[in-house]
């Protein structure tokens, strides 16, 4: 750019280049292998710890942001997640990187509405007990309306936490329903607990995405399901550059009007960009130890979410 | 000194709206230039993928339609939740794109504002030596200031620093009026409730003719009582103006050079009638 004007800012830029690449890499082996943060290149540590003070900022506007940027659409995104789920009363979830609890809360509102349905068909068929069984019976299915269903939250920030616990009690969340402070990289779990386990707009921002894969590996229960909602790529180009445009020119506005904080939304649509296609994830899920796993694009790949199972 | 081109907003060559995905190592290549001006290059200043890099720290260089975006959003917001003092700051730089060349020049033609931009003084709580402005007596500007910042319970350090200018002498002056902000406050005995800021407004306004000022002098007396907007109407905005007119540029003042100044001469010296 401005090189072409000045060749011997040039000459010393490149010099100072060298020197500073090789203070880079110095710094390199002694802080870790290099990643990347959004188009940003920066360490292992350093991108653990910039991703976090993102999400430490951002907490507190984070759903606000969410019904903005995507004008609503994440809502029937996770959604259809759940759905695709189709969990039954009785299942134990794990939602990884759940912070505000979005997953969560849809989960136990499919579960309610599917144990309810099932007391419904059950007291059709009990058409000639007596009051006093009957009585009973409604006393006995009270105390499990959600049927033994339980999810976990989990998530590294605390203030997500914060705001998702904060959020329960407003919306009146309380039984089923835990809350834990982990790192999708090292789950705080024993082997082979859960039915299925989820994340949802979480792996993008994990740091080694391989561990992430693994720890879900082997926290699920032989037949437990792997579930990843996550931007994806999208192969239509015309409604790739209209969308590289939305997300490069309106988000981060968007991001500083809102939330007063444009770095944290910028980082978003460049980590977005980084994260790897559709297939190429998929691939990474199998290496896991996952079988049958498959991807539902929506939006034509804005948005995709990948299966896999534990057999 | 690194300067962008001329126009606001301008595109930098190779700029394009939708940033490529960076490949290896080509990406850092771009943070070059700056290691050569002497700059330490630690986490201050990021590589910021826009087609320009940073002009100074803080700086984030935006396209035209952002910056269009910017100054609607920004609008909106302010007027929705008026504690949201960024977000004025945020209007004033994105459409102060006449107004703040104009200012600068103004600042050039004059021996005061010429030094101010060759010298760059921050008003600072670490560059101030409040003990001694506070040892100053009744009537000098250093006094009466350290009074208004005690009065109102507000500091100099407030003050958001510029990040959508694209560049950095514009940048430092935008800078330098929102640091003199406090200083009106004390030159036009105006304190800061919503009345004072409105009546502080109308005068930058005629002053510095930054639209952010004009918005905020129409738009600011909407939530003020009726007999407040009276007395605003009657008395101060009128006195304002005539005030503002005649003030010459409050920005070519060196005020760190002027503690000792009573404020009565100062107003005199500026142009400032005495309020009301």
């Amino acid at each position: 750019a401005a090189t072409g004007l000045c060749p011997y800012r040039a000459l010393l830029a490149r010099r100072g280049g060298a020197l500073r690449a090789l203070c880079g890499s110095v710094r390199g082996l002694a802080a870790g292998p290099e990643t990347h943060f959004g188009f940003q290149t920066v360490t292992e540590a350093e991108r653990r710890e910039k991703i976090y003070r993102v999400f430490e900022s951002v907490a507190k506007k984070y759903d606000v942001m969410n019904d903005s940027m995507t004008l609503g659409i994440h809502r029937v995104w996770k959604d259809i997640l759940v759905h695709k789920m189709n969990p039954s009363p009785g299942t134990l979830l794990l939602d990884v990187a759940g912070g505000t609890g979005d997953i969560a809360f849809r989960f136990i509102n499919y579960v309610r509405s599917v144990r309810e349905r099932q007391l419904q068909r059950k007291l059709r068929h009990h058409q000639n007990l007596s009051w006093q069984e009957i009585a009973e019976s409604y006393q006995e299915d009270k105390s499990k309306s959600l049927g033994d269903s339980q999810v976990v939250v989990c998530d590294i920030n605390k203030e997500m936490l914060k705001v998702g616990k904060q959020k329960a009690q407003h919306l009146g969340y309380s039984e089923g329903l835990s809350w834990v402070l982990g790192n999708a990289e090292e789950l705080p779990f024993d082997d082979d607990k859960f039915d299925v386990y989820t994340i949802a707009f979480g792996i993008r921002n994990v740091t080694r995405i391989d561990l992430a894969l693994q720890e879900a590996y082997r926290v699920l229960k032989p037949g437990g399901r792997f579930l990843c909602l996550e931007f994806s790529q999208v192969s239509n180009s015309l409604l790739s550059r209209l969308y590289d445009l939305y997300s490069f020119q309106v988000i981060p506005v968007l991001g500083e009007v809102i939330a007063g904080d444009w770095k944290s939304y910028q980082y978003l649509v460049e980590s977005i960009r980084r994260f790897p296609p559709q297939e190429e994830f998929k691939a990474m899920i199998e290496d896991a130890g996952f079988f049958k796993v498959d991807y539902q694009n929506l939006n034509s790949g804005i948005v995709a979410i990948h299966s896999g199972f534990k057999l | 000194s690194r300067r962008c081109p001329p126009r606001c907003g301008a595109p930098r060559p190779r700029r394009s709206l939708i940033p490529s995905l960076p490949a290896g190592t080509a990406r850092l290549s771009r943070a070059e230039p700056r290691a050569g001006d002497g700059r330490s290059g630690e986490e201050e200043v990021e590589e910021v993928e826009e087609g320009c890099y940073q002009l100074y720290p803080g700086h984030i260089p935006t396209s035209p339609l952002q910056k269009a975006l910017l100054a609607a959003g920004s609008a909106v917001m302010a007027l929705y939740d008026p504690y949201r003092h960024d977000m004025v700051a945020v209007l004033g730089e994105t459409t102060g794109c006449l107004a703040l060349p104009n200012l600068r020049d103004k600042m050039k033609h004059h021996p005061e504002g010429y030094r101010i931009l060759q010298e760059r003084p921050r008003i600072r709580l670490s560059t101030l030596d409040m003990d001694r402005l506070r040892g100053l007596p009744d009537g000098t500007l250093g006094r009466e200031y350290v009074r208004f910042l005690e009065d109102n319970k507000v500091s100099p350090d407030t003050r958001m620093p510029p990040k959508f200018i694209d560049d950095e002498e514009l940048a430092y002056v935008i800078q330098r009026y929102r640091e003199v902000h406090d200083l009106m406050h004390t030159l036009l005995g105006m304190p800061t409730n919503m009345l004072g800021e409105v009546v502080v407004k109308w005068f930058e306004a005629i002053q510095t003719g930054l639209p952010m000022c004009v918005l905020g002098a129409a738009f600011g007396p909407v939530r003020l009582s009726a007999r407040k907007l009276q007395v605003l109407a009657t008395e101060l905005v009128p006195w304002a103006i005539r005030s503002g007119r005649n003030a010459s540029c409050i920005l070519n003042v060196y005020y760190e050079q002027r503690w000792e100044q009573p404020v009565e001469s100062l107003r005199e010296e500026i142009g400032i009638f005495p309020p009301p």
